[in-house]
């Protein structure tokens, strides 16, 4: 079954056209990336699927159900966004277990001590965390609890937007490990929007390459070890990715 | 493991500890500031002289005596006796509960009016930004002590009449303020990432931007109190406050500015008074600034 | 040899703690640099921004630097008084940071505030101050020069502004140059554009230069010699060529953490931090 699918997809912020003809399916179970240099619409994408960028004519479909063009409470229980700056995503006066109980309140689902527990369990959280602000905890740990607020209402598609951009290496080490095992285990769909090649090849099954808001190259994320991109500009994105260095083929 | 361990713990245990550790941060950040501790000093006398009354007083507010009209500072009278003979000082304590009784009505009516409308301008925008906040500005624009003396005016003089009028004149600023700090917030990711979890706009209004919004509007409210005071006080001189017998500060100076000349205590011990009050809420509400700040409580 | 450009000896600079106590987020940091490439590498918290702005005097109080040496051309940056230290700034010492749109000035066309940085130190008249301006603006492969010099910063695009800052910094010829993650705000083909530039103009102009950033290969391609930093201290110093030779367990961990293009490992080893804390 397709999870997402996207089929001539026009987007524009303010009446500027943003994203121009995205056609694109993403299998359910599936890691896709969308990958691109900033400006290319590659989080526009992400914004018009979940409601948050309502300007958008074309067609969005979320397993077999067409979107909204505003937040939808029905597509929550469905879809959950983690996002990029793990210092803006969370309130910054709401305990953890706040954050986690809202989203359990707002769909009237009950058991919430035990789900919350459970969910800081699932991201490596120990209970330790639960009640402490934003302003305590380091960067990783912030995003481990957006995961757990995007996880909590146990979702079936993920979307990422940058999710480790923000981080230090070791531990978006950590953070991309922790993304790759939920996936395992509660068979998630990943949208992952990132301009890392990288992570991508560490991440995914398939990636799409965007420049100016178009979709220039739909390739399996295996292309990454040897550049077999079709298009130009994939190439060159590749070759400044380092992806044709010398340190990259030995394998260091 | 003392209280203050329990407080201080950077893993609370339950929402409790949570929040009461946070509330004894900004209360001992509070008290690290002087001035802040001597205007929490003067408004906790104020509750207190308004609630012990009856005991601090000597006499009764509106018992007169004509035969000690007029009497200076003593030790039978602190302050004098007024021209109808009664003690000022006793007058001047019963007052403190007017006075306190005018700013929490002004401060529950006007705050959340004031954060309300603000919040929902800043958070929608478009034209309803446009409306609200040119209402706003049309209240913002006229000058206060003449739109409450209009108000009074209409609604006939008395305290209740008094309070409408000051807190129908002190909530735009209110609004002012929450919009402003609504709109750093509104397109914040921890909004957008509680709107895809199916909140509702009110919701992330009332539970997520306001208690944003409450620390600023808590400092400009304790701030504002000198001038509500005043305002009030200005009512009362103008007759178009508390009435008389009403021991309120402001009709008190204005009976008393017949005498100003020879008998200075009649106005002056009054006046003292509200300078006082004033003092402190100013004090305080600096010391708020720099203890709710949430940019300053970030950095510690 | 002759005398190191910059000599660093036990640089501390500290904060202080919320208990009354002070806390070094550079503690011991000794370091010579001639006129080559050192690139600074350290992940957020590791004290790297701190000893870049030690060096020039701009850690702001409560901040406190300390060190038994800091000379700059032989002359010692400790006792140096603040109007000395003004004119040492940009003439002699040069700084990029991170994001150009925060470091320019928004009401002031690029040319001139190229124009007034060199001005504040080499007075010229007005004809050869700008064509020094435009010389410095085609150095940095700016293409049409004169029109570049009439737009204000927000009608750049990063890499552009990127490239302004550059030649800011660069045009009072200084003998050193800091940057301070200067291209982790701009997109990957912009980056190696910028940092070639950087790269070639302070090797034609024989300068120093500091390159302090969180990533490791980056480091690696454009100095000749790195530190490695973790709370405050130099783990290890080793050639840029000879990084993936790296001994210590910090560098080592950083190294493997990175994912690669051609990735086939299941999970990302993740650091251990008791390894080398020693707690």
């Amino acid at each position: 079954m397709t999870a997402i699918a996207l089929r001539g997809l026009n987007i524009a912020y303010a009446g500027t056209p943003v994203v121009r003809d995205v056609t694109l399916d993403v299998a359910e179970g599936e890691s896709f990336a969308l990958v691109g240099e900033s400006g290319s619409g590659k989080s526009t994408v992400l914004k018009a699927i979940t409601g948050l960028a309502p300007e958008w004519t074309g067609s969005i479909e979320v397993l077999g159900r067409p979107a909204a063009h505003h937040p939808d409470r029905k597509l929550a229980r469905v879809v959950q966004m983690v996002f990029q700056d793990p210092y803006g995503s969370l309130h910054p006066r709401k305990t953890v277990d706040a954050v986690l109980t809202e989203a359990l309140a707002i769909h009237g689902i009950g058991d919430r001590d035990a789900r919350v527990e459970a969910v800081l369990r699932d991201v490596g959280l120990d209970r330790r965390f639960r009640f402490r602000y934003p302003h305590q905890l380091s960067g990783g740990q912030r995003q481990r609890v957006a995961i757990a607020r995007a996880l909590v209402l146990e979702p079936r598609i993920l979307l990422l937007d940058e999710p480790t951009s923000a981080l230090d290496v070791s531990v978006q080490a950590e953070i991309l490990n922790l993304l790759k095992r939920l996936r395992a285990e509660h068979r998630l769909t990943y949208l992952l929007v990132t301009h890392n090649l990288p992570v991508v090849s560490f991440m995914c099954d398939r990636v799409a390459i965007m420049n100016r808001g178009r979709v220039v190259e739909i390739a399996p994320a295996a292309a990454l070890h040897d550049g077999e991109f079709q298009d130009s500009y994939s190439r060159q994105l590749y070759a400044a990715s380092g992806g044709n260095s010398p340190m990259e083929s030995a394998g260091r | 493991m003392s209280a203050r361990d329990w407080l201080l713990d950077e893993s609370p245990t339950s929402r409790w500890q949570a929040g009461a550790g946070r509330a004894y941060a900004a209360a001992r950040l509070l008290l690290r500031n002087p001035l802040a501790v001597v205007g929490g000093g003067i408004i906790l006398l104020l509750v207190l002289t308004a609630a012990l009354a009856p005991l601090i007083a000597p006499e009764s507010p509106l018992g007169q005596n004509l035969s000690n009209r007029l009497l200076p500072p003593s030790s039978a009278h602190w302050m004098g006796t007024d021209e109808l003979g009664r003690d000022i000082f006793s007058r001047v304590v019963f007052g403190a509960r007017i006075t306190l009784m005018i700013v929490v009505l002004v401060a529950v009516i006007s705050a959340p009016l004031g954060m309300i409308v603000g919040a929902v301008s800043g958070y929608f925008g478009g034209w309803t930004d446009r409306v609200l906040m040119g209402l706003t500005d049309i209240f913002l624009s006229m000058p206060k002590l003449i739109l409450a003396l209009a108000f009074a005016a209409a609604l006939g003089p008395g305290i209740e009449n008094a309070v409408i009028a000051i807190a129908i004149t002190t909530w735009p600023a209110y609004a002012r303020i929450s919009r402003a700090e609504t709109m750093t917030w509104r397109n914040s990711e921890f909004v957008a990432a509680t709107r895809l979890l199916g909140a509702s706009h009110a919701r992330i209004i009332g539970r997520h931007i306001l208690p944003l919004c409450a620390s600023s509007t808590i400092i400009r409210v304790t701030l504002d109190m000198a001038g509500i005071i005043l305002t009030a006080a200005g009512l009362g001189f103008l007759g178009l406050g508390a009435q008389p017998p009403l021991p309120e500060w402001g009709a008190m100076i204005s009976r008393g500015r017949t005498f100003i000349l020879d008998q200075w205590w009649v106005a002056t011990m009054p006046g003292l008074a509200i300078i006082l009050v004033s003092l402190g809420f100013c004090f305080l509400g600096d010391g708020l600034r720099d203890a709710l700040d949430p940019k300053g409580q970030a950095k510690s | 040899m002759t005398a190191p450009l910059l000599s660093v000896r036990d640089l501390r600079v500290s904060f202080p703690r919320r208990d009354g106590g002070r806390i070094n987020v550079v503690d011991g940091l000794s370091f010579d640099l001639g006129r080559e490439r050192l690139g600074i590498v350290g992940e957020s918290g590791s004290g790297k921004s701190m000893t870049g702005r030690a060096i020039l005097r701009l850690v702001r109080p409560p901040g406190r630097v300390e060190a038994s040496r800091l000379a700059f051309e032989g002359e010692d940056l400790t006792t140096l008084s603040e109007r000395r230290m003004r004119a040492l700034r940009g003439a002699r010492i040069s700084m990029v940071m991170q994001d150009p749109r925060y470091s320019l000035n928004p009401v002031m066309t690029v040319g001139r505030q190229i124009a007034e940085a060199l001005r504040v130190h080499t007075p010229l008249g007005r004809a050869a101050t700008r064509a020094r301006v435009l010389q410095m603006l085609q150095d940095v492969r700016i293409n049409d020069p004169e029109r570049v010099a009439a737009m204000y910063p927000h009608e750049v695009s990063g890499g552009m502004g990127q490239r302004i800052m550059i030649a800011m910094m660069l045009i009072p010829r200084p003998s050193l140059l800091i940057a301070d993650e200067p291209t982790s705000a701009l997109d990957v083909s912009v980056q190696a554009q910028v940092l070639g530039l950087m790269d070639s103009l302070v090797r034609g102009n024989g300068m120093g230069l500091i390159l302090i950033s969180h990533d490791l290969d980056l480091v690696a391609r454009y100095c000749d010699r790195i530190l490695v930093m973790n709370a405050g201290r130099v783990v290890e110093t080793c050639e840029a060529r000879r990084l993936g030779e790296a001994t210590h367990p910090y560098t080592r961990g950083l190294l493997a953490a990175v994912p690669r293009m051609r990735e086939t490992r299941a999970e990302l080893p993740t650091l251990d931090r008791r390894a080398w804390e020693g707690t």
